[in-house]
């Protein structure tokens, strides 16, 4: 069977194996998205920016201190979730009591700063990072070759994906959270330190996407716009999928990596556009988007 | 809208007399701003200030809808840019005269503002804003496909025109005129939107989306006609900048301009009515004398920002308003 539906197996393949490494890329930066959500009440339009933080830590721990990969899946997203927590002290905490736009724009402010930041320092035209030895090669499937580090990719995306979705369902931490996001006065009053949960989830929102981050470095190149242009789409995949299910974000963000990916083989001028033609046809069915409560 | 409103500029006003809609000190503001049209060129560099008078535009389109409906799009360079590619491919290719070009830019702006509105209005606040910005890089994807466009070169010698097919725009001085007139048309336009019963509800809606619709408005109908509104003066406004410049480039609906538009209302004042020409001026202003600077310009307006979010909501405008305690 070489061929279906006229399209030859390895390119269908391809772009299905494609399509779901952006789809874990959707759904890490989602799920950190709405779990901030739920919590600040604020989009975090520094998200896109701190995914890119997070490869561009990867890439100074590996070429100024000779930090490799495994460490730096660690160190980039304490490192950059840090940066999170003082970001939400200094400023963010500032601008619970307003409307939620204003959290939005001064977001937008900072992902400005960091990017034109990093901008200035790095240029424009990105840097490669290697695949780590111990995930180079690819195995031979029979019908496609798969690089053994996109399969590492599609799986860890996942685990991270499946962790945070236990930790808040399943853990008295969790309970907490959904607790506070449901009615956050009341949990304070039960003596739960409330402003500390907050940080605590902005930092960790921000860690999963500087993990994403680490995790993206070797396939995409390293460069200052890389969160941008995925973020924009990642707000697409939230307004469809409705931020008020975390298993609702993972599912909406691999299936749209999955359908973009098809999209590319069976019809690639619409390959851009397709998420956002799915977040109108959705809109329209139903506005809450497929998990959200309206 | 819950907590805080978007738009907090308003200082409490006694009873006062009205020029034309006008209160008395914006009376006096317009004045001012008619002698500095009129006196700025022989001053300053007439290109300069048509591009400062096309983003004023703009900013004036944008703050109808989030300093009077309370609506924040976050995509308006959609339509800005659509506006300047239509306005340039009819100048261009079917050699129509600039302000049929430029009309039928805003009426394509304002047809696309009519669809994209109508999917947008069915989720509110940050939604809202998400769903606008996605749509935005819809059309900047098509944009940098369709064949029209002309993709990463965008359109480009295009010819001003001969105003009514009688009068030459090539010369600088005659386009700024152009330029203004077209400015001034629209800005008292809007003004006339926002007095009039109609700009009654919708800042009703703004202050209060529930009661509006308890008193029997149908909110979603006018959010719709103030977006469509909003859409097709920016329409306007990237059609003139695209004629003043010759050129419709994809920077036009990059997200990065519906950023940028964003930033002049917020500088100016939200919800005021010389707020976006103010804070367009201080922003193209800012550009154009840091330009040598390159990237650091955003770092500059990222700054900007979170000072305007943190510190100084009320925007210039706002902030000389409620020191003078009047409405500008």
């Amino acid at each position: 069977m070489d061929e279906i539906f006229g399209i030859p197996t390895p390119l269908l393949f391809g772009q299905l194996l494609l399509g779901l490494i952006n789809g874990a890329f959707y759904a890490m930066l989602s799920l950190g998205l709405a779990v901030i959500f739920g919590l600040l009440n604020i989009i975090n339009f520094t998200h896109g920016a701190q995914f890119m933080m997070g490869a561009f830590v990867a890439w100074m721990l590996l070429n100024y201190l000779g930090i490799g990969y495994w460490w730096a899946l660690i160190l980039s997203p304490l490192l950059v979730g840090l940066t999170g927590v003082i970001l939400e002290r200094t400023m963010i905490c500032q601008l619970y009591k307003m409307d939620h736009l204003y959290g939005m724009l001064l977001t937008f402010g900072l992902s400005l700063i960091i990017e034109g930041v990093f901008r200035n320092e790095y240029g424009s035209s990105g840097m490669p990072y290697r695949i780590p030895a111990d995930l180079a090669g690819a195995w031979d499937l029979g019908f496609m070759f798969m690089p053994v580090y996109r399969g590492w990719v599609v799986v860890f995306a996942l685990f991270a994906c499946i962790s945070t979705w236990l930790v808040i369902e399943k853990t008295r931490l969790g309970a907490y959270l959904r607790a506070a996001t449901e009615n956050a006065p009341l949990v304070q009053a039960f003596g739960v330190n409330v402003p500390r949960m907050i940080t605590l989830t902005y930092g960790a929102g921000v860690a999963l996407a500087a993990l994403a981050g680490v995790l993206a470095a070797p396939i995409y190149s390293v460069n200052p716009q890389m969160g941008t242009n995925l973020i924009i789409v990642v707000f697409a995949v939230v307004v469809i999928g409705g931020m008020g299910s975390i298993l609702g974000s993972v599912l909406t963000g691999f299936g749209l990596g999955i359908i973009e990916g098809l999209t590319k083989v069976f019809y690639p001028e619409a390959s851009a556009t397709v998420i956002f033609i799915i977040m109108v046809i959705v809109l329209l069915a139903r506005p809450a988007g497929l998990f959200g409560r309206a | 809208m819950a907590g805080h409103s978007m738009t907090s500029t308003a200082a409490p006003v006694g009873p006062q007399q009205h020029i034309f809609g006008f209160t008395k000190a914006q009376f006096v503001a317009l004045c001012v701003m008619f002698v500095a049209l009129i006196v700025a060129p022989f001053f300053l560099y007439p290109v300069f200030l048509m591009k400062l008078l096309c983003f004023a535009l703009f900013a004036c389109a944008f703050n109808l809808l989030i300093g009077y409906v309370g609506l924040t799009s976050f995509g308006h360079a959609a339509y800005f840019g659509m506006g300047g590619y239509i306005a340039a491919h009819s100048a261009k290719v079917w050699g129509l005269t600039p302000e049929i070009s430029i009309l039928i830019g805003a009426l394509l702006a304002g047809v696309q503002g009519a669809i994209f509105g109508w999917v947008a209005i069915r989720r509110q606040g940050i939604y809202f804003a998400m769903i606008t910005l996605a749509l935005a890089q819809m059309i900047y994807f098509f944009c940098l496909q369709a064949p029209f466009t002309g993709g990463e070169d965008g359109i480009q010698a295009v010819p001003r025109g001969n105003l009514f097919g009688v009068i030459s725009l090539a010369n600088d001085m005659t386009m700024y005129w152009f330029v203004a007139a077209v400015f001034v048309i629209c800005f008292l336009l809007i003004h006339r939107i926002v007095h009039s019963p109609f700009g009654q509800v919708l800042k009703a809606i703004r202050e209060n989306e529930p009661r509006t619709t308890s008193l029997g408005y149908r909110t979603d109908d006018y959010k719709l006609v103030a977006f469509i509104l909003s859409a097709t003066v920016a329409g306007v406004a990237g059609g003139t900048k695209s004629l003043v410049f010759g050129i419709a480039t994809l920077t036009d609906v990059h997200w990065s301009m519906s950023g940028e538009v964003l930033l002049m209302t917020l500088v100016g004042g939200l919800g005021t009515v010389f707020g976006p020409m103010i804070g367009a001026a201080v922003i193209v202003a800012m550009q154009n004398y840091l330009a040598e600077m390159g990237a650091w310009v955003t770092v500059i307006q990222g700054f900007i920002f979170i000072a305007c979010v943190l510190a100084f909501r009320r925007g210039i405008v706002g902030e000389i308003a409620n020191l003078l305690r009047v409405r500008l």
